[in-house]
C-alpha cells in the first residue's frame, strides 16, 4: 500500500479532486507554407473553434509582419493574439531603432527567443513563418510552442499539420518516389497544391474548414487570395 | 509685509513670532495675481465663471483651461498657479474615483472637500514642501442636498458659500455678487450674471486679453457638471459686453 | 490598477517553473502534499471557480447596428437564486456591453469600465472610447488574469459602432477574442448561434428583424437551458446611440409539457 507519507510517483494521488482552471484552449486551425525560388506562399484556414462549436468562420490567422514576412499562427487563440501583438510591437521598435524593417531570418530568430522566454508557461501556438530572406529567396520557418526553430521549404502546421506534412513531403519533397528529378516548384503549382491539401484537411479535420486566406509573398509585395472550403 | 527678511518666511514648518506662517501667506499672494474666478450657488445649481487671462496671442483658443471635471457630478474652477491646480485636480479625481470604487456611489461634495482640504493643509506643515499656490471652487448639485459649493484656499481652509470670488478682482466681484438674490435665482439667470461680473471686474488696462470660461452643474443638467453650451455662453457673453458698453456710455454722459 | 501588472517591476525571467537547475514539482504529488507544503500563494491563486453565475448572452449585427440580449437570472450552482441581475449595460453613446459567467467578476469589471468612462469625460476633449478599443482592452485584462491563474470567470460581448460601421466582438475568460456577425456564449453557443447565423446568412437584416430574431433565440433558450430565465434585457446600439429596453418577460406556455413522456 502506498501511503501519503511515502514517496508517490509524479502523477495523481488519492484525495479530493482538484478542479483547476485550465488556462489553455485548443481553437484549431491549420497553416501551410511553401517557399519557392523567389516567392513564398502561406495559407491558413479561417475557422476558429473550440470542441464541437465554431466561434467564427472568418478569423484570419495570417499576420503581415513586414513587406517580406508573414506569420501564420494557430492553436490557443488568446496566446496567438498576445504573441502576434507583441511581435508587431517588436517589429515596430526595430524599425524605429534601425530605420529599416527586419529581415525574415531575423524575425525568425526573434520569434524563437520570444517563445522560449515563456518556456515554463508557453504560448500554446503553432507558428509557421514565411517570407523572403535577405537574398530574396523564399523561406519557411516552423516552430514548436517553446521556441525550437527550423528552416525548410515547406511546412504544414496546426490541427491538420500532422496529416498534411506527409502529403507535402511526397508532393514537394518528392519523398518515396522513384525516377523523379528535383526541380524548383513553380508558383502556380505551389498555389494549386496548397488549395488541394486544404481541401483534404477540411475533409478529415473538424477544426479546419470554412475558408482559406492565402498570402503570396514576392519581391513586388504581398498578394492576398481567398479560397472557399467546406463549411461543415 | 514688515516681517519679510526676518528669516521666518523660509519654511512652511515654522511660525513667525507673531503667529503667522509666511509661506502660506505667500501662496495666497500667488492666488491673488491670478484671473478672477467666481462661483455662484443658485436655487437649482451652481455656476462657475473664470476670467482666464491670455498672456500671449500665440496660445490656441481654449488652451490652459481653468475649469475641470472632477467626477461626473463635480466641477472645479481654479485660481492661482495652473500647474499646482492641475495637481490638486488630479488628487480630487482620484479621491472621487476611490470613493466610487469603495462605496459605489458618487462622492458627496462635503466629503470630497474635506479630503482635498486635508491634502492641501498637509502641504502647510512641513519644511520640505511648499504650500499649493492655488485656490479652488468646487460645486455640485443633487436632488437630495440641492446645490452645494465650497471654496478652498492654500492654507487648507475651506467654507461652503452661496457666492464666492477669488483672484485679482475678488473684492469687486464680491461686491457685485452681494447684490444678487442668489438663493432665488436659477442657473440660467446666474450664468448671465456671472458673465457680466467677469466682464465688469476685468481690468482692461493691465490685462489685455482674456477668455471667459463658463460651466454649471444643475437640476437641468441632471446633476452633471458640464461646460455651458455654446449658444447660452455666447448669449451671456454678448449680454455682458452690452452691459459693459452701457455703463461706459453712461459714464461718458456724466462727464 | 493592480491587475494590469507592474510596468516598472516586470515579472521574473523564469515564471511558474523551477529555479534553473531545480526540479519541477507537479501539483498534488507527495512533495507538495500536507499543510506544511502549502504556500500562501497556492491558497490565493488556485481558488478560481465561478460562484453566482449567469448564462448565455447573445448578440447579432444588423445593417445599421447591433442587438444584444441576456436574461436576468443569477444562478447559485443549480439554484435559481437572484432574479434581477441586469448584465447588459451602456458604456457610452456608441458602446454596449453584455456579460455572462460569474456575476461578481462582471460587476468588478463594470465598475472599472465605468470609471474609465468618467476619467475620459473628465479630460473633456470630446474624444470617446470606441468599441474595438474596449474589446481589445478586455482581452488584455482577461488574458493577464488568466496568466496569473486567477481568471475573471466571465464572457463579454462588446457591441457598438466603430467609425460608422457596426461592431460585434466577444472575449472569454482566457482572453480568446473574435469578431463575428452573430455571437452567443455559454449554452447559447449550441442553441442560439445556428438560429442567429441562419438569420445573418439570409442577408439584409434590419433592426426589427434582428430584434425579432434575438427574441426568438431568448425564447428557445428559455425553454431548453435550465439556467435561463423568462425575464431578459435587450439592447440596441446604432449611430443614434444605445437603447436598452426595460426588462421584458417571455410569454411562456408549457401546455405541451404533459405530452412529453420520457421512457
Amino acid at each position: 500500500m502506498l501511503s501519503i507519507d511515502g514517496n508517490f510517483p509524479e502523477y495523481a494521488v488519492p484525495g479530493a479532486k482538484q478542479v483547476r482552471f485550465e488556462p489553455y484552449a485548443d481553437n484549431g486551425g491549420s497553416i501551410v507554407a511553401i517557399a519557392g525560388e523567389d516567392y513564398a506562399v502561406i495559407g491558413a484556414d479561417t475557422r476558429l473553434s473550440t470542441g464541437f462549436s465554431i466561434y467564427t468562420r472568418e478569423q484570419k490567422k495570417l499576420f503581415k509582419l513586414s513587406d517580406k514576412t508573414v506569420l501564420g499562427a494557430t492553436g490557443c487563440w488568446c496566446d496567438t493574439l498576445t504573441l502576434t501583438r507583441l511581435l508587431q510591437a517588436r517589429m515596430q521598435m526595430y524599425e524605429h531603432d534601425h530605420n529599416k524593417s527586419m529581415t525574415t531570418p531575423a524575425v525568425a530568430q526573434m520569434l524563437s527567443t520570444m517563445l522560449y522566454y515563456k518556456r515554463f508557461f508557453p504560448y500554446y501556438v503553432s507558428n509557421v513563418l514565411a517570407g523572403l530572406d535577405a537574398e530574396g529567396k523564399g523561406c519557411v520557418y516552423s516552430y514548436d510552442p517553446i521556441g525550437h526553430c527550423e528552416r525548410s521549404n515547406y511546412r504544414a502546421g496546426g490541427s491538420a499539420g500532422a496529416q498534411l506534412q506527409p502529403l507535402l513531403d511526397n508532393q514537394i519533397g518528392l519523398k518515396n518516389m522513384q525516377n523523379v528529378k528535383e526541380a524548383p516548384i513553380p508558383r502556380e503549382k505551389a498555389l494549386a497544391l496548397l488549395k488541394d491539401v486544404f481541401i483534404s484537411a477540411a475533409e478529415r479535420d473538424i477544426y479546419t474548414g470554412d475558408c482559406i486566406y492565402i498570402l503570396i509573398i514576392t519581391a513586388n509585395g504581398i498578394q492576398e487570395e481567398k479560397f472557399e472550403l467546406r463549411k461543415d | 509685509m514688515s516681517s519679510i527678511g526676518t528669516g521666518y518666511d523660509l519654511s512652511a514648518s515654522q511660525f513667525s513670532p507673531d503667529g503667522r506662517v509666511f509661506q502660506v501667506e505667500y501662496a495666497t499672494k500667488a492666488v491673488e495675481n491670478s484671473g478672477t474666478v467666481i462661483g455662484l450657488r443658485g436655487k437649482d445649481g451652481v455656476v462657475f465663471a473664470v476670467e482666464k487671462l491670455v498672456t500671449s496671442k500665440l496660445y490656441e483658443p481654449g488652451a490652459n483651461k481653468r475649469i475641470f471635471h472632477v467626477d461626473e457630478h463635480v466641477g472645479m474652477a481654479v485660481a492661482g498657479l495652473i500647474s499646482d491646480a492641475r495637481q490638486i485636480v488630479e488628487t480630487a479625481r482620484s479621491e472621487a474615483s476611490n470613493y466610487r470604487s469603495q462605496y459605489g456611489a458618487p462622492v458627496p461634495l462635503k466629503y470630497l472637500n474635506e479630503r482635498v482640504s486635508m491634502y492641501m493643509h498637509a502641504y502647510t506643515l512641513y519644511s520640505a514642501v511648499r504650500p499649493y499656490g492655488c485656490s479652488l471652487v468646487m460645486g455640485t448639485w443633487n436632488s437630495y442636498d440641492g446645490p452645494q459649493m465650497y471654496m478652498l484656499d492654500p492654507s487648507g481652509v475651506s467654507f461652503s458659500y452661496f457666492g464666492c470670488a477669488v483672484g485679482k478682482a475678488k473684492q469687486a466681484a464680491k461686491t457685485e455678487i452681494e447684490k444678487l438674490k442668489l438663493a432665488d435665482m436659477t442657473v440660467k439667470e446666474l450664468v448671465k450674471e456671472a458673465a457680466r461680473i467677469i466682464y465688469l471686474v476685468h481690468d482692461e488696462l493691465k490685462d489685455k486679453q482674456f477668455e471667459l470660461e463658463l460651466s454649471w452643474v444643475s437640476k437641468d443638467t441632471k446633476g452633471r457638471h458640464q461646460l455651458v453650451p455654446k449658444e447660452i455662453a455666447t448669449e451671456s457673453e454678448n449680454l455682458a459686453q452690452q452691459a459693459l458698453a452701457d455703463i461706459e456710455d453712461s459714464d461718458e454722459g456724466d462727464m | 490598477m493592480a491587475f494590469m501588472g507592474d510596468m516598472m517591476n516586470p515579472a521574473p525571467f523564469w515564471q511558474n517553473g523551477p529555479a534553473p537547475g531545480a526540479f519541477y514539482n507537479f501539483p498534488g504529488n507527495s512533495s507538495s502534499f500536507g499543510p506544511s507544503n502549502h504556500s500562501v500563494k497556492e491558497f490565493k491563486a488556485h481558488s478560481a471557480q465561478p460562484i453566482t453565475t449567469t448564462t448565455t448572452v447573445i448578440g447579432v449585427k444588423f445593417d445599421k447596428g447591433c442587438v444584444i440580449a441576456a436574461d436576468t437570472l443569477g444562478s447559485y450552482g443549480t439554484l435559481a437564486r437572484f432574479r434581477d441581475c441586469p448584465r447588459v449595460i451602456r458604456v457610452n453613446d456608441l458602446i454596449m456591453l453584455g456579460s455572462g459567467g460569474d456575476y461578481a467578476d462582471y460587476q468588478y469589471l463594470k465598475d472599472i469600465i465605468e470609471q474609465k468612462i468618467i476619467d475620459e469625460q473628465c479630460i473633456g476633449d470630446g474624444l470617446n472610447l470606441k468599441p474595438r478599443s474596449l474589446y481589445c482592452w478586455l482581452t488584455r485584462v482577461l488574458y493577464n488574469k488568466r496568466c496569473k491563474m486567477d481568471p475573471l470567470w466571465s464572457n463579454y460581448i462588446v457591441a457598438g459602432i466603430q467609425d460608422g460601421e457596426p461592431f460585434l466582438g466577444s472575449v472569454d475568460k482566457l482572453g480568446t477574442a473574435y469578431e463575428d456577425a452573430a455571437i452567443a456564449t455559454g449554452l447559447g453557443a449550441y442553441m442560439a448561434t445556428p438560429l442567429l447565423r441562419e438569420g445573418v446568412d439570409k442577408g439584409n437584416l434590419d433592426e426589427e428583424t434582428a430584434k425579432a430574431l434575438v427574441r426568438k433565440c431568448m425564447e428557445v433558450l428559455y425553454y431548453r437551458d435550465a439556467r435561463a430565465f423568462a425575464r431578459y434585457q435587450l439592447g440596441v446600439v446604432t449611430a443614434a446611440g444605445v437603447k436598452i429596453d426595460d426588462v421584458t418577460e417571455i410569454a411562456h406556455n408549457w401546455s405541451l409539457a404533459h405530452m412529453i413522456h420520457m421512457k
